[in-house]
C-alpha cells in the first residue's frame, strides 16, 4: 500500500495573517510549519500502511523558497520521503494551478494506491484542491472522511454529511480528504526527528513536471484582486467579572432580547 | 447591468431545496436575466416548484444513482455548459457543492473563486468578495478570461426571498459520463438523531471551545444550554480537531457560518478562524476566563469567569423559569 499525502507548509496560524500590499497575496515569509490539518492525513496514512504490512508514505508539497521545515515534521512522524515543488514562477498560483502541480508531483512520486489530503488548508482554505487533484488524475474522490478503512482493493469511508454520515466506498486508486480529528496525530519521537534529517526530499521545478509557466502563478490564475478593504468593525459591548451572579445578567439580557 | 444567463448548482435534502440553494437563486435573479438551476438527483420534479418560486425558469437534472452526487454534478455541468453557455455558475460552499465545483473547474480548465460572501456584476466585470482574517478584511477578486465564471458562496451570505414564479421546467438528461469519478458509491446513509433546529437555521446557537476543559463538559454545558434555549450547539475548531465533537458542528472559516439572533460562546477565545463564522450574529454573549480573550472585542455581553461555574447556574435559572 503506497500512499501520497499532500501537506502544506504555512506561516504559524498563531500570528495574525497579513496581505502583501504589492502582490496582494498572503505573506508567507520566514519559517513555515506543517499545517495542523495535514497532520491527520499523515497519521492516517502511516496507520493504513502499517495495517497493510507493506508500502510507504510519500509527502507531496508545494512551497516557496525550498522550504522544508514543515516537511521534516511529517518525515519525523514516519513518512519515508517527499516531493517538494518550489519555483518562483508559482507565486500567485490559485487552487487550480496548485492542484495541477500536486497531481503531476503525485505522478512523479510513483504508483500510488491512495492520495490523502486535508479538507482545506488553514491559511488559504479554498477547499477545492482535493477534488481538483482527483479530477486531474482521473480518480474517484471520497471527501470529508471521518473514518477510513482499506481492504480488498477498495477504500471505504464515513463521509461527513449535514444529517450525519454516509458510508462511501470506491475502487483504488482514489483521493480521500480527511476531516480534522479523524485520528490522533503522533508526536515525532527523538529518533524520528534524527532520522528525518536524512530522508530523501526530491526537489522539482515546474518545468520538471511537464507544466508550462502559463498554467501556474499569476498567469494561470485568470483572476485579479481588485480591492482589499477593512470590514465594518463590530463594537464591543459590556464586559463583566463573574462574582457568582453573572448568570443573572445573562438571563436578563436574554429576556431583553425576548429569547426567553 | 446583468449577465444573460446565471446558473445555480442546486442541492436537495429530503425532497426540498437546501436553504443555501434558495439564497443563491435569490441573488442570481439580481445578477442575471435568465436564471436556471442544475441538479444531480432523482427528485428534480419534487424540487421544481420551489426552485421556480425562488427564480429558476428551468432545472437541468440527472439522477446520480448511487454515486457521490458531486462527481455526477460536475460531469452534468461540464456536459451542459458547451451547449447552454451560461455566464456565471454559483455553488454553495457545502460538502457536495465543493465536490461539484472542483470537478467542473478542472473539466473546463477555469478557476473557481471560493468562500465568497458577495458577488457583483459591474459592466463586463464579475467579482466575488471574501472575508479574510476573521472577517476584518474584505478581498474582492474579479474573474478574467473566458466564461463561464465559477463561484463558491458561503451559505447565509444572502437572504432567500421568493419571487413568486411558477414551477421550474424540468429538463432531464438520462445519463452523463463521469468516468472513474462515478466509482465512489454511497452504500448507506446514517442520520444522527438531532434534537432541535439545525445549526444554520437556529435562532440561538451555543458553541463551546477549549475553555470547557474536557470533552465530557460539552454535553452538560453546551448541549444542555442549547436544548433549554431551543437552539443548536456548535463548536470551535480547536475542539473539533481534538475529536470532542464532529466536524459538522464547527463554526468558523473552515466550518459553518451562522447568523443567529443570539450566539453564546462558552470557553472560546475567539481565534480569527472562529470569528469569521459568527461575527454576523445579531447578539453575542461570551463566557471566558481570560479577560484579554479576543472574543470580548465582538461580544455584546462578555462574562469574565469560569464556564463550569457560570453555565450550570445559568441552566438552573432558565429551568426555574420555564
Amino acid at each position: 500500500m503506497n500512499i501520497a499525502v499532500c501537506v502544506k507548509q504555512i506561516p504559524d496560524p498563531a500570528t495574525p495573517g497579513e496581505l502583501d500590499p504589492e502582490t496582494k497575496t498572503l505573506k508567507r515569509e520566514g519559517k513555515l510549519i506543517l499545517d495542523d490539518s495535514d497532520s491527520y492525513g499523515v497519521e492516517m496514512a502511516l496507520q493504513l500502511v502499517d495495517t497493510a504490512g507493506d508500502g510507504e508514505v510519500t509527502l507531496i508539497s508545494m512551497a516557496p523558497n525550498d522550504e522544508v521545515s514543515g516537511l521534516r515534521t511529517a518525515l519525523a512522524m514516519g513518512a519515508a520521503k517527499a516531493v517538494l515543488v518550489s519555483d518562483p514562477v508559482l507565486q500567485g498560483s490559485d487552487a487550480l494551478a496548485t492542484a495541477k502541480v500536486i497531481a503531476k508531483a503525485v505522478g512523479r512520486a510513483g504508483d500510488m494506491d491512495l492520495v490523502l489530503t486535508a479538507t482545506e488548508s488553514t491559511d488559504g482554505y479554498t477547499g477545492t484542491v482535493p477534488e481538483q487533484v482527483a479530477e486531474l488524475l482521473g480518480w474517484p474522490s471520497l471527501t470529508f472522511a471521518k473514518h477510513i478503512e482499506v481492504g480488498d482493493g477498495k477504500v471505504k469511508i464515513q463521509r461527513q454529511t449535514e444529517a450525519g454520515y454516509d458510508i462511501v466506498e470506491s475502487t483504488l486508486p482514489a483521493v480521500v480528504s480527511v476531516t480534522a480529528g479523524v485520528v490522533e496525530p503522533r508526536y515525532p519521537s527523538f529518533k524520528g526527528i534524527m532520522a528525518a534529517k536524512n530522508k530523501p526530499v526530491d526537489n522539482a521545478k515546474v518545468a520538471d513536471l511537464g507544466l508550462t509557466e502559463d498554467e501556474v502563478g499569476w498567469k494561470g490564475a485568470r483572476q485579479e484582486i481588485t480591492s482589499i478593504e477593512a470590514a465594518p468593525e463590530r463594537q464591543a459591548g459590556k464586559k463583566i467579572e463573574d462574582e457568582g451572579d453573572a448568570h443573572e445578567r445573562i438571563v436578563a439580557f436574554l429576556e431583553q432580547l425576548k429569547v426567553i | 447591468m446583468t449577465l444573460p444567463k446565471v446558473w445555480v448548482y442546486a442541492e436537495g435534502e429530503e425532497g426540498k431545496a437546501t436553504s443555501a440553494t434558495l439564497e443563491l437563486l435569490t441573488k442570481a435573479r439580481e445578477l442575471g436575466e435568465t436564471v436556471e438551476a442544475v441538479y444531480a438527483g432523482d427528485d428534480a420534479d419534487a424540487l421544481a416548484p420551489q426552485l421556480g418560486e425562488y427564480g429558476a425558469a428551468k432545472v437541468h437534472a440527472t439522477d446520480h444513482g448511487s454515486s457521490l452526487s458531486g462527481a455526477i454534478g460536475g460531469a452534468l455541468l461540464a456536459q451542459l455548459v458547451a451547449q447552454e453557455q451560461p455566464d456565471l455558475i454559483l455553488f454553495a460552499q457545502s460538502y457536495d457543492g465543493r465536490d461539484a465545483m472542483g470537478r467542473l473547474s478542472v473539466k473546463l480548465d477555469r478557476p473557481v473563486l471560493t468562500n465568497g460572501n458577495g458577488v457583483d456584476v459591474d459592466g463586463e466585470t464579475v467579482s466575488v468578495s471574501t472575508a479574510v482574517f476573521g472577517g476584518n478584511t474584505i478581498v474582492t477578486t474579479a474573474f478574467q478570461g473566458e466564461k463561464p465564471y465559477l463561484a463558491g458562496i458561503r451559505p447565509k451570505s444572502f437572504a432567500a426571498e421568493p419571487s413568486g414564479g411558477g414551477a421550474a421546467e424540468v429538463a432531464t438528461l438520462d445519463s452523463v459520463g463521469a468516468g472513474r469519478a462515478a466509482e465512489a458509491q454511497v452504500l448507506e446513509h446514517h442520520v444522527e438523531e438531532q434534537e432541535g433546529p439545525k445549526l444554520e437555521d437556529a435562532d440561538v446557537v451555543v458553541s463551546g471551545g477549549r475553555g470547557l476543559g474536557s470533552a465530557d463538559n460539552y454535553e452538560p454545558l453546551v448541549e444542555e444550554l442549547a436544548n433549554i434555549l431551543k437552539g443548536a450547539s456548535g463548536a470551535s475548531r480547536a475542539i473539533v480537531d481534538a475529536g470532542w465533537v464532529p466536524y459538522s458542528k464547527q463554526v468558523g472559516q473552515t466550518g459553518k457560518t451562522v447568523k443567529p439572533k443570539v450566539y453564546i460562546a462558552i470557553g472560546i477565545s475567539g481565534a480569527t478562524q472562529h470569528m469569521v463564522g459568527m461575527k454576523g450574529s445579531d447578539n453575542i454573549i461570551a463566557i471566558n476566563k481570560d479577560p484579554e480573550a479576543p472574543i470580548f472585542s465582538v461580544s455584546d455581553l462578555g462574562v469574565v469567569g469560569d464556564a463550569s461555574k457560570v453555565v450550570p447556574k445559568l441552566i438552573e435559572a432558565l429551568k426555574a423559569k420555564s
